[in-house]
């Protein structure tokens, strides 16, 4: 009799448990960042123009060999430059290619926006219609991913990097790349 | 009479209003019914991966009108609605169904609700069976 009265507070308490850990799990502010099925899996392959030279294909075959960051971005992408600076400062210890992909984009304001920023990339390939970014399962900018020597999809982020996201997340995932072969 | 000639252009500007949100990007055209009523029954099965509560039907985002442009594609081409199916989700991930498929790791969703039920049942026929000794142990001093 005694332990029956209990059972009502002990349900509630257990439901106030449930609740508190939905709460604790949802802490992190990438919550609806969806987790690539890519990750572990070989990079698809694209061939497309060079956003500066439109004549020159460029393949992910060419990009092989070392490690390398895919930056997904636009110059309608309002995220992508709040992330520029980020970027470039990474870019700048050049401690790994960083690769744009120009998104949907018009040429004109790609190459416009690349002047007014500057240019952090070591080369922009340029998806006007977007549709080898679905293969990479792309679907907002920024998106950036890791690929290692191999061409094997290591990390992505989806929304705009942070140096945060670069020193915790980024540099050991590329060390991790790195050391496994 | 006048008042119908009031209404009439009101009636034209509605209109107007409704056809707006479809003409930024050419909507899809379908070949006949059949069709178009397949590529409506997938493409409400599918979950938009930008606004997370639309389905790929509903979205107005410009993925999921990309996505449907790929879809009505891969349709074309001859696929299975469970090719199509898995061609997004091999880009995108589980979530892109808003029916998860069966297998080990979504056995507790598909499940966990009928153990739930189970568990309550034997509850109640725990309840049921202790009363029923209960009363049977009251009456049985009356009965002798």
């Amino acid at each position: 009799m005694k332990l029956s009265r209990w059972l009502p507070l002990a349900i509630f308490l257990a439901l106030g448990l449930l609740l508190a850990a939905g709460v604790w799990m949802s802490r992190n502010p990438d919550r609806e960042a969806l987790p690539s099925p890519l990750i572990g899996k070989p990079a698809p392959d694209f061939a497309l123009p060079s956003l500066h030279e439109p004549q020159r294909t460029i393949t992910l075959r060419e990009l092989r060999g070392q490690p390398f960051v895919l930056n997904v971005w636009a110059s309608w992408c309002v995220e992508c430059r709040v992330e520029h600076p980020v970027l470039t400062r990474f870019a700048e210890t050049r401690r790994v290619r960083v690769i744009g992909y120009d998104w949907q984009d018009e040429r004109a304001d790609a190459l416009r926006w690349l002047e007014q920023f500057g240019n952090p990339f070591w080369v922009v390939v340029a998806d006007a219609d977007g549709k080898a970014a679905i293969d990479w399962g792309v679907y907002g900018a920024p998106e950036t991913f890791l690929v290692d020597r191999a061409g094997v999809i290591r990390w992505k982020h989806v929304g705009p990097l942070d140096d945060g996201i670069i020193a915790n997340e980024l540099l050991p995932a590329l060390q991790r790349a790195e050391a496994s072969r | 009479m006048k008042f119908a000639a009031l209404l009439l252009p009101l009636l034209l500007f509605a209109g107007a209003a409704f056809a707006q949100p479809a003409t930024p990007d050419a909507p899809l055209q379908f070949r006949d019914a059949a069709e178009e009523a397949r590529f409506h029954a997938l493409a409400s099965e599918l979950r938009c991966v930008m606004c997370q509560n639309q389905s790929l039907a509903d979205s107005n985002a410009q993925i999921a009108r990309d996505l449907r442009g790929e879809i009505l594609q891969l349709m074309r081409r001859g696929q299975s609605d469970a090719q199509i199916e898995q061609f997004l989700v091999a880009r995108y991930g589980e979530f892109v169904l808003y029916k998860p498929r069966v297998e080990a790791g979504t056995w507790l969703l598909w499940f966990g609700p009928a153990l739930i039920l189970l568990a309550g049942a034997f509850v109640v026929v725990g309840i049921v069976r202790r009363r029923s000794r209960a009363t049977i142990a009251n009456d049985e001093p009356q009965e002798w």
